[in-house]
């Protein structure tokens, strides 16, 4: 089946099963790799990524409830060369231990301020539910209030 | 100990050359200006705590590489697991061959053309073996750029400044680069002495990772992004059932589905190869297959058959005089811990090509040296033949020091011609996992009138960790008779008790099971220091008090001792109860870095919630202290999730939770808001890092638990409910 979608601003169509999971078309067919499998199960949020700017976790997400619709994977989080706020703070914590669940976590926080600019540690704890074995949970958390703080400056 | 700038048995050490560049092919390349081989032989550090650098023998090695762009890849015989490594190893190479830390680019190396580590990467061992050998190596190399410069401009090579990557004298310059270019002969001079630790710009500095901005935009760097041109997919099939083997399989259908290239029937296992991951899996699920299921094992049976008084017995420490059981005045506490399972992120897979009897593997493992074996052994053919490629791991811990599914993609690459790609699913992960095995404790004491203890015994039974090791030998486990993992922490460490004992049991279990980061130490030091607090609160005496009071003088006591005290204070520690909170005290010696934590932990509605953790850990020298205090918040929060959240079970012969969720795991929320870390550098080398703050957190839990509850949780993990 042919389906036509957005990634990271540019128009992609790709013919596959209809139920290929939107990780497996990102990762395999578009050869983009900085969304992660984990768990196959939505169990672990490696695979998370954004369709509409929601934070969707693309293992379980069937390519064809991506047509017409806008993703955004880790490569496009950023504009150009320029690292998003969550990015810019990630760096700053130096949070990566293996680095592995990262990404996940990156986009889960990224739609996370979009909804609430300034999460408390209680929206934080409800709110990122992803799974880092490395546990850089501490850094993370610290992470994520600075990312708020720079996306409130720059906005 | 010493932070040497000597060499150590200069006569005895040296370096290897493999004559003419050309013979590599590395010039025909052209990119390179230089491939500096060399090997070097055991190195050893007798004086340090740590084990020595074991490289691989008798093939010529290489270390380091400058390119054209005069950047030095640095070729590491250990790889990146998430533990700062690479990071280490760049400042210290940068800091003996005055380079800019921006100039280097560390790799695992290959073992086509790398020296590896025999001994692994793992044991937190990384830094702590390699800071010798590589200062030295780095300024060998130093010297080597400075004659081959000295050469070239017609000068004294003394006159020679460095810096980085640059050489000047004489109001003339020169890259190392230039330096280098055109170098046949590579014969190196003796290694120079190393530079006074005081001139070091990166050793010592909590710099950030060098991998830092690969990890933040997401660059294919990990085994699961590895791809090879042409390559296929696969699925495998391996048993579920505990014990179990293959009887029969009908793939029949699954040949026909859609992708299917190939169903494959070896030895124990089912490959099925695809076009694409989605389409293997698919044709997976429709592969009938029957096993043959000898024993249904139980947690009951399981538990029968692992615990102290059953397999093999091994005393591995003793001092002084025996308790008899039921004597008088001894009491007995008994302890268990569950099976564990590693549960990294990224899966175990590989991919492999198999062309013209030659085989390339990229995967995450922390044992090149030993996959590049058992794939020649599965194969058939001579390790030469086998080139792995080791990628950044998506975590370790322990899990990838038996990586032999590489030789699984190998013979499936084999059958179809092409390169193939693989991975476990997560359900095989957990159900295949090489575990943490459960173990059963019981410590036995005897106090003196003042309540203080006069006898400490630890008895342990645990199933293989070091024993049927891929790592070692096969018959490591019979002429060491004790398994050395399984002891990790398992000994009294409080050395001035009159009568103190450690005795282990050991048994090999019907799964897998082997090293899961810190080993013995997490549920070993749960056991004892969950028993010395008990005895503390039962003489009604402070319990870092009660430690101290056993602790002797000798160097190592007195490490401890520090450790112990100025975790106290820095936390302000203190054992009363204020309402749903309290702290829990807890301290432990692991491969010669001690440790001790405070932790605040509040119980609201059975909900065991640690506030804050403060830890002490005396590691030596901090080549990166940042990535050391990493290490310590990451290790924390995993004991937090071993201790109090995670098990796997068996039922029906099979083991489970077979997804995270069910296996329960700290998460954001169960995970301290406030991690307060102090190094002390009790030494001036390097000591392990990675997993000794594992030891104590377990213990300082359950500690603060029993004050808050009145209950003594002898029980990982721990819960109310
Ligand atoms: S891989 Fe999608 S949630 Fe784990
Ligand atoms: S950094 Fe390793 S799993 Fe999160």
């Amino acid at each position: 089946m042919k389906i036509t979608f957005n990634i990271n601003g540019k128009s992609q169509s790709v013919d596959v099963d209809e139920h290929t999971p939107l990780l497996w078309v990102v990762r395999d067919v578009l050869n983009l790799k900085g969304t992660k499998f984990g768990c196959g199960k939505a169990a672990c949020g490696a695979c998370t990524l954004h369709v509409d700017g929601e934070a969707v976790r693309s293992c379980s997400y069937p390519i064809k409830f991506a047509e017409g619709k806008e993703v955004t994977t880790i490569e496009g989080l950023g504009e150009g060369d320029n690292l998003h706020p969550v990015q810019q703070a990630w760096m700053e914590e130096i949070v990566p231990q293996c680095g592995y669940c990262q990404p996940g976590f990156m986009m889960a926080t990224a739609a996370l301020l979009e909804k609430i600019p300034n999460p408390t540690d209680e929206d934080i704890d409800n709110n990122i539910v992803n799974i880092c074995r490395c546990a850089t949970y501490y850094r993370m958390r610290k992470a994520i209030h600075r990312a708020a703080e720079i996306k409130g400056t720059n906005s | 100990m010493s932070n040497n700038t000597k060499p150590k048995n200069k006569s005895r050490r040296r370096f290897f050359l493999k004559a003419g560049l050309g013979t590599m092919g590395v010039l025909a390349l052209g990119t390179y200006v230089f491939r500096n081989p060399m090997r070097r032989k055991i190195y050893e550090l007798s004086e340090t705590l740590v084990p020595p650098y074991n490289g691989s023998g008798t093939e010529a090695n290489l270390w380091f590489e400058m390119t054209k762009e005069n950047k030095l890849i640095f070729h590491s015989p250990k790889v990146e697991m998430g533990q700062g490594t690479f990071t280490g190893f760049a400042q210290i190479v940068a800091d003996e061959l005055d380079l800019n830390i921006n100039q280097i680019i560390v790799k695992a190396a290959e073992t086509d053309t790398g020296i590896i580590d025999g001994m692994s990467t793992g044991g937190s061992l990384s830094i702590a073996s390699m800071y010798q050998p590589i200062r030295e190596m780095a300024a060998t190399m130093r010297e080597k750029i400075k004659l081959e410069a000295a050469k070239k401009l017609s000068i004294d090579a003394s006159s020679i400044k460095t810096a980085d990557g640059v050489l000047t004298a004489e109001g003339k310059i020169m890259t190392y680069a230039e330096a280098l270019a055109e170098v046949t002969d590579w014969s190196l001079p003796d290694t120079p002495e190393l530079r006074p630790f005081s001139s070091y710009k990166y050793i010592g500095k909590p710099i950030p990772r060098t991998d830092l901005k690969a990890k933040i935009v997401g660059e294919p760097i990990f085994g699961m992004d590895a791809e090879m041109p042409d390559m296929l997919h696969a699925a495998v099939i391996r048993p579920e059932h505990v014990g179990s083997s293959l009887k029969s399989a009908d793939t029949s259908v699954a040949e026909k589905m859609p992708g299917v290239v190939k169903v494959v029937q070896m030895d124990g296992w089912i490959g099925i190869i695809a076009e694409s991951f989605p389409q293997a899996l698919a044709a997976k699920n429709k592969v009938k297959v029957e096993w043959d299921i000898p024993t249904v094992w139980t947690e009951q049976s399981l538990r029968d058959y692992l615990k102290i008084g059953e397999g093999d017995k091994m005393i591995t420490q003793k001092s002084g005089a025996e308790l008899e059981e039921g004597g008088d005045g001894v009491i007995d506490l008994e302890f268990t811990s569950p099976i564990g399972a590693h549960a990294q992120i990224e899966p175990n897979g590989a991919v492999a090509h198999y062309k013209d009897g030659k085989v390339t593997v990229k995967l995450s493992t922390q044992v090149i040296g030993i996959t590049q074996k058992q794939v020649a052994e599965a194969l058939n053919i001579d390790t030469e033949n086998v080139n792995i490629i080791g990628t950044y791991l998506g975590g370790g811990f322990g899990r990838r020091l038996d990586t032999n599914h590489a030789a699984h993609a190998a013979l499936m690459s084999k059958e179809v011609g092409k390169p193939v790609k693989y991975f476990f699913t997560r359900k095989e992960e957990f159900q295949n996992d090489m575990f943490r095995p459960p173990t059963h404790h019981i410590i036995r004491g005897k106090v003196d009138n003042n309540g203080q203890l006069e006898a400490l015994e630890h008895h342990y039974a645990s199933g293989d960790v070091a024993i049927n090791a891929a790592l070692f030998p096969p018959v490591a486990g019979t002429v060491l008779g004790t398994d050395v993992g399984a002891m990790r922490g398992g000994n009294i460490m409080y050395k001035n008790l009159p009568n103190y004992r450690a005795v282990q049991w050991h048994r090999t279990l019907p799964f897998a099971t082997s090293f899961w980061r810190s080993l013995g130490l997490l549920a070993n030091t749960f056991a004892i220091e969950s028993f010395i607090d008990e005895m503390a609160l039962k003489a009604g005496k402070n319990p870092v008090e009660y430690r101290l009071a056993m602790l002797g003088d000798d160097e190592n006591q007195q490490r401890i001792r520090k450790v112990i005290e100025e975790c106290a204070s820095k936390a302000n520690y203190n054992d009363k109860v204020s309402g749903n909170k309290a702290m829990g005290f807890a301290a432990s010696i692991d491969a010669g870095s001690p440790c001790a934590q405070v932790v605040e932990v509040s119980i609201i509605d059975n909900e065991i919630k640690v506030e804050k953790v403060t830890c002490v850990m005396d590691c030596g020298l901090a080549v990166n202290p940042d990535q050391v205090r990493a290490q310590c918040e990451g290790s924390i929060i995993m004991g937090i999730s071993a201790a109090v959240h995670e098990k796997m079970t068996i039922k029906d012969g099979r083991l489970f939770p077979i997804i995270y969720g069910p296996y329960d795991m700290a998460l954001m929320r169960n995970s301290p808001k406030e991690i307060d870390v102090h190094l002390i550098q009790g030494v001036d080398v390097p000591l392990p890092v990675g997993e000794p703050p594992l030891g104590p957190i377990g213990a300082a839990i359950g500690n603060a638990i029993r004050r808050i509850t009145g209950k003594r949780l002898t029980d990982l993990p721990m819960t109310l409910a």
